[in-house]
């Protein structure tokens, strides 16, 4: 299986995987490692297949071919549950919120917090509310009222804290499916620091993106997904940001992109 | 959104009066409190405002609501089951077969009819996860085939359309233990002979809305209605909760059906049927949204309080009785319509 340097087995890895939906190939032949206390990124177009290879890693989907590994030990996760009992949470491109539903009550679904003993089992709704709330100004983002539906705050809200959440029951690995695309500046910055923070304190961090500024600033390794397929492996050391930009472009929109980095520049 | 905005947002409440309206079955606690007006002004007995009269409509809320609260959990879990009305039939016919046809015990029967019912139930919702089917379709093919088997298994067992004689064994002696499931089950109770399932339906909207609003569970019938791929992916046991859901319904009906056997001390074989409809119409009354994810349980029982003034209302007007099934429609209709003006008026996003 795919190791990179370390001796520690890599926290997730992938060997030769594809995935097939009919005759629809988004996957294949791809082959990745996450190793523990990185953030690695990957990056690559729309349709490219990386919400594909995130839904594997978090068991939305089992792959078609090959073999996932966690922590060096051969995996299959029947659903996202299984996932979630290892600490690998996630943030799905479509959030995975409810919108009728309050927005304390998404922040802890399927992790709900109970006391007492079935059948007199409740909810600790008081505390929910509360650490909810906290949870979510640590994120930047004031929610006037838990209470409120998910459905009813803005979209950037809305990944805010499905960001959260998964910041807060990512207790190994943590992915991020372009959890930046909603968001400000300001809040981008946020997310990014909370990404560089929770890799020092030890959780492996897969960053899924289109952006190869925001992978640049806080990623320690890039893969390069196009068309279903692994095209490059980067790492901090041996790739400038330029380089990335380049590759990711491919050539062709080179030039837009030089422009659109310059004038950030 | 809802109230003025203050300096600072962190610090801006929604007002009292919007909180209540954003309950889901304000709509039906105003709807109820002019329908029991409008009775009361109607009634030519001078009953319906008494306790007598009130012993009368909660006693035809009382059933309907045992199981519309069960199908107001169900709808918010975002599925149907067409086959809670012919289940009360299945049910009456199944203890009271294994009655008087098998002389098994009166208890023993009563436990495997819930039995039965949870069977039933599990059926329904694991059709409907495992085939992805609507189950709209699968409960009614359930509704269909529950309907031929009360009538074919009981001509078949007692040459008639009705299962009798549960309250006697075939000698004429009292049937040991009936009594004590009479009382259990239809026992009266005051002066003003409520009945007990009054206190059953009321105890189970009471544990209903703790389950939905204060557990785990609770929390997970809103999201597999709301949104069961979110759900799924956030680990929610999507395909469980839609399965305890149906059985919980069957087993209501199941109540139903051993309370009316107690009662009648018979159960003909066409008992229930069309009444699917009318638990779904308290649903959606007490402001279930059909397509799920939202409603409570306790607007089930007031949409089940609701057609029990109506029924025994229009009888104390002294009108023809058959002018309830056009009073229903014309509630349905209202309450559906204020349900989303209110939701409109106070969710703002909400769908
Ligand atoms: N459930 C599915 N059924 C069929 N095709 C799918 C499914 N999910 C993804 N695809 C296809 O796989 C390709 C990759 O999709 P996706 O992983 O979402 O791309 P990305 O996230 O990189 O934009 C797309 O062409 C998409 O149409
Ligand atoms: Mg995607």
């Amino acid at each position: 299986m795919t190791e990179t340097s370390s001796h520690e087995p890599a926290a997730l890895a992938l060997e030769n995987v594809g995935k097939r939906f009919g005759s629809v190939i988004a996957l294949s032949d791809v082959s990745m490692s996450v190793p523990k206390n990185q953030v690695t990124c990957v990056l690559g177009d729309n349709g490219a297949g990386k919400s594909t290879l995130i839904k594997i890693l978090s068991g939305v989907h089992t792959p078609s071919d090959g073999q996932m590994y966690v922590n060096g030990e051969p995996t299959t996760f029947g659903s996202p549950r299984e996932a979630l009992d290892m600490g690998i949470a996630t943030v799905f491109q479509d959030l995975a919120t409810v919108p009728l539903m309050a927005v304390w009550r998404n922040f802890y679904l399927g992790n709900e917090p109970t006391r007492g003993f079935w059948p007199f089992k409740g909810l600790r709704t008081k505390y929910a509310k509360e650490s909810c709330k906290a949870e979510l100004a640590e994120m930047g983002i004031d929610i006037r009222d838990t209470e409120q539906p998910v459905g009813t705050l803005s979209g950037g809200e809305r990944q805010a804290v499905s960001i959260a959440r998964a910041v807060h029951f990512g207790a190994n690995v943590l992915i991020l499916d372009e959890p930046t695309s909603a968001l400000g500046v300001k809040q981008s910055g946020v997310v990014l620091k909370h990404i560089r923070n929770a890799a020092d304190a030890g959780v492996s961090v897969v960053f899924i993106t289109h952006n190869p500024h925001h992978a640049y600033l806080v990623g320690d390794n890039f893969y390069l997904l196009n068309r279903g397929q692994m095209m490059a492996e980067y790492t901090k050391e041996n790739v400038s940001r330029e380089e990335l930009v380049k590759a990711m472009a491919g050539g062709a929109e080179l030039d837009a992109l030089a422009h659109e980095l310059g004038a950030k520049g | 959104m809802s109230t003025a905005t203050a300096v600072d947002e962190r610090v801006s409440k929604a007002s009292p009066l919007t909180r209540l309206m954003r309950r889901p079955e304000i709509g039906a606690l105003m709807g109820a409190l002019v329908v029991y007006i409008f009775f009361a002004v109607a009634d030519q007995t001078g009953t319906f405002f008494s306790l007598d009269g009130t012993a009368r409509w909660t006693d035809v809320a009382s059933t309907y609501g045992i199981i519309a609260i069960a199908v107001a959990l169900l709808m918010i879990g975002g599925e149907f089951d067409l086959s809670s009305g012919v289940m009360i039939g299945s049910s009456g016919l199944f203890a009271g077969l294994l009655m008087t046809e098998y002389n098994i015990g009166v208890w023993p029967s009563i436990f495997l009819t819930f039995l039965f019912a949870a069977a039933i139930g599990f059926t329904n919702g694991w059709l409907v996860v495992t085939t992805g089917l609507p189950s709209f379709i699968v409960t009614l093919a359930m509704f269909f085939s529950l309907r031929g088997i009360n009538l074919g298994v009981t001509k078949l067992l007692t040459d008639t359309v009705r299962v009798a004689g549960i309250a006697e064994l075939p000698d004429g002696s009292p049937r040991p233990g009936y009594e004590s499931a009479k009382a259990v089950f239809a026992s009266d109770f005051s002066a003003y002979s409520f009945r007990i399932a009054v206190v059953w339906w009321l105890v189970l909207t009471v544990l209903a809305t703790l389950v939905l609003t204060r557990t785990r569970f609770g929390n997970w019938i809103f999201a597999v209605g709301g949104d069961s791929n979110a759900a799924r992916n956030v680990g929610v046991p999507v395909r469980r909760t839609k399965i305890m859901l149906f059985m919980y319904v069957s087993m209501s009906s199941c109540l139903v059906g051993i309370i009316s056997l107690m009662r009648l001390k018979s159960m003909q074989a066409g008992q229930g049927v069309t009444q699917e409809f009318i638990f779904i119409i308290a649903a959606v009354v007490g402001g279930c949204l059909l397509t799920g994810g939202y409603g409570s349980a306790i607007g089930g029982t007031i949409g089940a309080a609701i057609i029990g003034m109506a029924f025994i209302g229009i009888a104390y007007a002294q009108w023809n009785t058959d002018w309830t099934w056009l009073f229903l429609g014309l509630i349905l209709f209202v309450a559906v319509l204020t349900n989303s003006l209110i939701r409109r008026r106070f969710q703002g996003a909400r769908k």
